[in-house]
């Protein structure tokens, strides 16, 4: 946790003292970014750290669907399935992604490179469908694009 | 930047979206202006003049929400909502990818009028490229001395801190977005207070959007008055209408407010893909009420001019739909979305949500029952005007609206169980 304990410090020097507790949300994407998934012993931490509820922050932890509480794979691969990408094929696509990688959404390949997952609007609805792998957008998708994306990740 | 053009005033190059372009483009002249000869008040009067109109959905006078600030209060806090998640809305994802320093002036000259030290920008979780262009935005404005003590050499000191959402679309609801900032579950407040008397830290809070904001530049560089001749009369200005779904050329276009729906759909956009027939349009955003073709013939993109129709210009995401879109399939997946999205705080959204997407969701499989519509209407009755945000009723208006003018086919669907048309969403080529 040490390495980590600099980076929360780090973030400290941004937030006055009297706000300290708008730092919940950053210190919890920082930990879900150095570890991968969130627990509970990481909601203690940081509610300890900053010296606010522990129910607090596990509240938090547990209420942004961002914050993963379980380990995902190594890529992320999030489909828009809101009503502009559902107007422009997303139902294929994701069709196809179930197919080409053998999960269901929800779920990681055995060998953990993939999870895949639906989500709602990422506010790509002109250039729809789109997805994201891990933090890049991919848009105006096709099956074929998405063979090239998924081939040139590791 | 004299033409009727707010956004779109320049090419889009590798470089565009950094400083020195930015300052090639005018930018931090306005700031400069406002903060070397111009009293705070004095900028709000610009704003008033201009008669702007919030353009996070609301449409709110702007300069009226600013009157509502408790005065002489020991702080203030202003908080831009970059939570863009509004189905059918990515206009806020072009100003930070493409003009990130005319939302961080924006956001200056408001804290300036207002007096706000601290201000922050609460950006979707999801946003990677914008994010990025705006933290290298606010480090280039700050090694150049126009963000952070004493701006520009004056005594006006101003911090943006920027807060990453983490996936909820409820936190672009102004008082869940508060309490998403403040560190805690995005759970919305009741109001009053409003945000202008107890917000953000129990302090006086002004929410606007990253779009009104970034108007700001324009309005303090040109004049209120100048703002107040573009558009229709009493919604002032130009928005950025982002169009999307059945049409051959879905994107964002700058156009005045007043401008006819139809022109966007069939000039702007292209027409409808594949040679279709229109069938209907959501106007605003997935929550406002459905259109059909009849109903927009003569529809300008006004705020009052699409009241008057019963429906929003709301954040001006204008989705299109094609004749032989199956509207019970896409009814379900804005039942789903919203079902998804309650927050789960008041018990009518929380229950009522899921409740609508489960008929739905039945009535899709062909295992809708007698009476399911009349259900679906007494949930959006209940839902309406019984929670504590604005969630349900965005859940409800679609439902409502796509029985009203659908009826028959969610009818033939229960029927028959199957759809009327083909079942598809994708327009077929």
């Amino acid at each position: 946790m040490s390495c980590l304990t600099d980076k929360f410090d780090q973030l400290r020097k941004i937030y006055p003292e009297e706000i300290k507790s708008s730092m919940v949300l950053p210190l919890l994407q920082l930990t879900l970014k150095e570890k991968g998934h969130l627990t509970e012993s990481d909601a203690i931490f940081i509610a300890n750290y900053l010296d606010v509820p522990a129910m607090q922050v596990k509240e938090a932890m547990t209420w942004y669907t961002m914050l993963y509480r379980a380990p995902v794979g190594r890529h992320v691969v999030k489909v828009c399935r809101s009503i502009s990408c559902a107007l422009c094929g997303e139902d294929r696509l994701i069709a196809h992604l179930i197919k080409k990688l053998g999960i269901q959404p929800g779920a990681t390949t055995p060998d953990g490179r993939f999870t895949l997952l639906e989500v709602e609007c990422l506010a790509s609805c002109g250039t729809a469908p789109a997805m994201q792998v891990n933090d890049t957008y991919h848009e105006q998708l096709t099956e074929e694009k998405i063979d090239r994306i998924l081939e040139e990740l590791s | 930047m004299t033409c009727e053009r707010v956004f779109f005033t320049f090419e889009i190059t590798e470089d565009s979206h950094l400083l020195p372009a930015y300052r090639k483009r005018g930018g931090y002249e306005a700031l400069e202006k406002a903060i070397r000869g111009m009293q705070p008040a004095e900028v709000q009067a610009e704003v008033a003049a201009s008669g702007m109109r919030g353009r996070g959905g609301a449409g709110f006078p702007t300069a009226t929400k600013w009157s509502f600030l408790t005065k002489d209060a020991p702080v203030y806090y202003l908080c831009c909502n970059a939570d863009e998640g509004e189905p059918g809305t990515f206009k806020d994802r072009w100003i930070f990818e493409h003009s990130p320093h005319l939302l961080i002036e924006g956001i200056l000259l408001a804290c300036y009028a207002l007096n706000v030290r601290h201000s922050f920008i609460y950006i979707r979780g999801e946003f990677d490229l914008s994010y990025r262009r705006l933290m290298n935005a606010l480090e280039e404005a700050r090694e150049a001395g126009l963000l952070g003590q004493s701006i520009l050499g004056s005594g006006f000191s101003c911090e943006i801190i920027v807060q990453q959402g983490a996936g909820a679309y409820v936190c672009g609801e102004e008082s869940s977005m508060l309490s998403s900032i403040e560190g805690f579950k995005g759970y919305p407040r009741n109001k009053p207070p409003f945000p202008a008397v107890k917000g953000l830290y129990q302090a006086p809070t002004v929410i606007n959007n990253v779009e009104t904001l970034a108007t700001l530049p324009w309005i303090l560089t040109n004049g209120g008055a100048a703002y107040a001749r573009i558009g229709s009369e009493k919604n002032t200005g130009t928005r950025l209408f982002g169009i999307s779904g059945h049409v051959l050329r879905p994107g964002l276009y700058e156009q005045p407010t007043g401008y006819r729906l139809k022109e966007l759909i069939y000039q702007d956009a292209g027409g409808i893909a594949g040679g279709k027939a229109l069938k209907a349009v959501i106007p605003g955003g997935s929550s406002t009420p459905i259109l059909t073709a009849e109903e927009i013939e003569n529809l300008t993109l006004d705020i009052d001019s699409l009241a008057g129709a019963g429906s929003m210009l709301g954040s001006g995401g204008v989705i299109v739909i094609a004749e032989g879109t199956c509207m019970v399939r896409l009814l379900q997946v804005l039942t789903r979305f919203y079902a998804h999205e309650s927050c789960g705080q008041c018990i009518p959204c929380r229950e009522g949500t899921a409740w609508m997407n489960r008929i739905v969701t039945r009535i899709l499989a062909g295992k809708g029952v007698a009476g399911d519509l009349e259900r679906l209407e007494g949930i959006t009755v209940g839902i309406t005007g019984n929670t504590i945000c604005a969630l349900g009723a965005a859940a409800s208006m679609p439902v409502a609206s796509f029985l009203q003018k659908f009826k028959h086919e969610f009818a033939y669907f229960i029927e028959h169980g199957r759809s009327l048309n083909d079942g598809r969403l994708e327009v077929k080529l």
